[in-house]
């Protein structure tokens, strides 16, 4: 079986940090940053945990939910290494 | 120096949405957690997957915070004065018949001051998909009370409590005759694209009311401040019933919201369509 695997982009200076893509995300890989825009807002950024089944699947509903269409998701076009079945 | 740096990203990269977009414009003067974005996009999604040319879309705004999108969007728009959105694109899809017309406003402009407007258009079944985007409040003008105020809920111009009973716009909507009638939130944006979609391919009136959040004018007066407590009001108590009466879904206070779509009637005669008729009948066939 494939496993989706995602990345995300952001566009900084779009971002209001609303936080709605961090709490909405399915599989919550997204944690607020320390990164700031010019305006002062921290950036959403992906934290992956492979270990604990954390892991963006690229799924698309952080893009499809931001108001400021700041975040959008790329599905990796690499091979997974897949584990033995 | 630091303008080109961001310039040069921006070419690199480019939300999907970007397509839809006039791009130099943004960021966008909506609140952090509006709903207006995700509705926006659900109806640019909906518009791609059935197929409608970009340049056959007209995208009629009302005033209010909904009425910017007419300026944002890459599509032919006309940003209306207060209530008339709804007249305006009648007067479009007289004129050009081939034309998609859609009107996308708030719930005062459309139930407030073009009430008589939308229940009209909904009886004489002007070729129109209108979306409303709900967000209980007049929120552009710093949170008075709006029509779809649910009852106890506070605003600036109702600080003991709102004591008048709100409009059930998809009730309005179905006893005026309209051909369809759904109602989701900005959080369904899936269903919501969905719903939007199935009315696109649909003739005559159809009537998608979106409930959107709006923490800065009704959220923080009514114990909702940040984004996530209303995302997760919608969350928690929606409950979706396709096919429900929609004299049962008025939205009340601690009271479940009722999601769907409602009303899927059998196409009948547009405005447009009986006016052809009529010319044919009086003046003979051209």
């Amino acid at each position: 079986m494939k496993i989706f695997r995602g990345e995300i982009h952001v566009i900084k200076e779009r971002c209001k940090q609303c936080r709605l893509c961090i709490n909405l995300c399915p599989t919550q890989v997204l944690q607020e940053s320390e990164e700031v825009n010019e305006k002062g807002y921290h950036l959403p950024e992906l934290i992956e945990e492979p270990e604990k089944g954390k892991i963006c699947v690229a799924c698309g509903f952080c893009q499809i939910i931001c108001p400021e269409y700041a975040i959008w998701v790329e599905e990796k076009k690499e091979e997974t290494p897949t584990e033995k079945k | 120096m630091s303008k080109q740096i961001s310039k040069e990203e921006k070419l690199e990269e480019l939300h999907p949405m970007d397509k839809w977009l006039r791009s130099e414009r943004m960021p966008h003067i909506w609140c952090p957690g509006c709903g207006i974005g995700p509705t926006l996009y659900a109806w640019a999604r909906a518009l791609d997957r059935v197929g409608i040319d970009k340049d056959k879309v007209v995208y009629v705004s009302g005033i209010g915070c909904s009425g910017r999108g007419s300026g944002y969007l890459n599509v032919d728009g006309f940003h209306t004065t207060h209530g008339r959105a709804i007249p305006f694109a009648i007067g479009i899809k007289l004129a050009k018949p081939e034309l998609c017309v859609n009107v996308i406003s708030g719930d005062g402009d459309l139930f407030s001051i073009g009430g008589n407007h939308f229940i009209h258009a909904c009886r004489r079944n002007d070729d129109l998909l209108v979306i409303c985007i709900n967000n209980f409040i007049y929120g552009m003008t710093g949170g008075q009370l709006a029509p779809t105020t649910p009852r106890g809920q506070y605003a600036t111009t109702a600080p003991y409590g709102n004591i008048e009973h709100p409009f059930n716009t998809p009730h309005v909507a179905d006893a005026s005759g309209a051909v369809y009638v759904a109602r989701w939130t900005s959080i369904h944006v899936r269903r919501l694209e969905k719903s939007i979609a199935e009315a696109l391919t649909m003739k005559g009136f159809r009537y998608i009311e979106v409930l959107s959040p709006c923490p800065v004018n009704y959220g923080r007066r009514n114990k909702l401040p940040e984004p996530d407590d209303i995302a997760e009001w919608f969350r928690q108590s929606s409950v979706v019933r396709n096919g429900a009466d929609t004299s049962e879904v008025q939205i009340e206070k601690d009271k479940p919201l009722i999601l769907g779509n409602f009303v899927k009637r059998v196409e009948k005669l547009t405005y447009y369509e009986g006016l052809k008729k009529l010319e044919e009948r009086v003046r003979g066939a051209r």
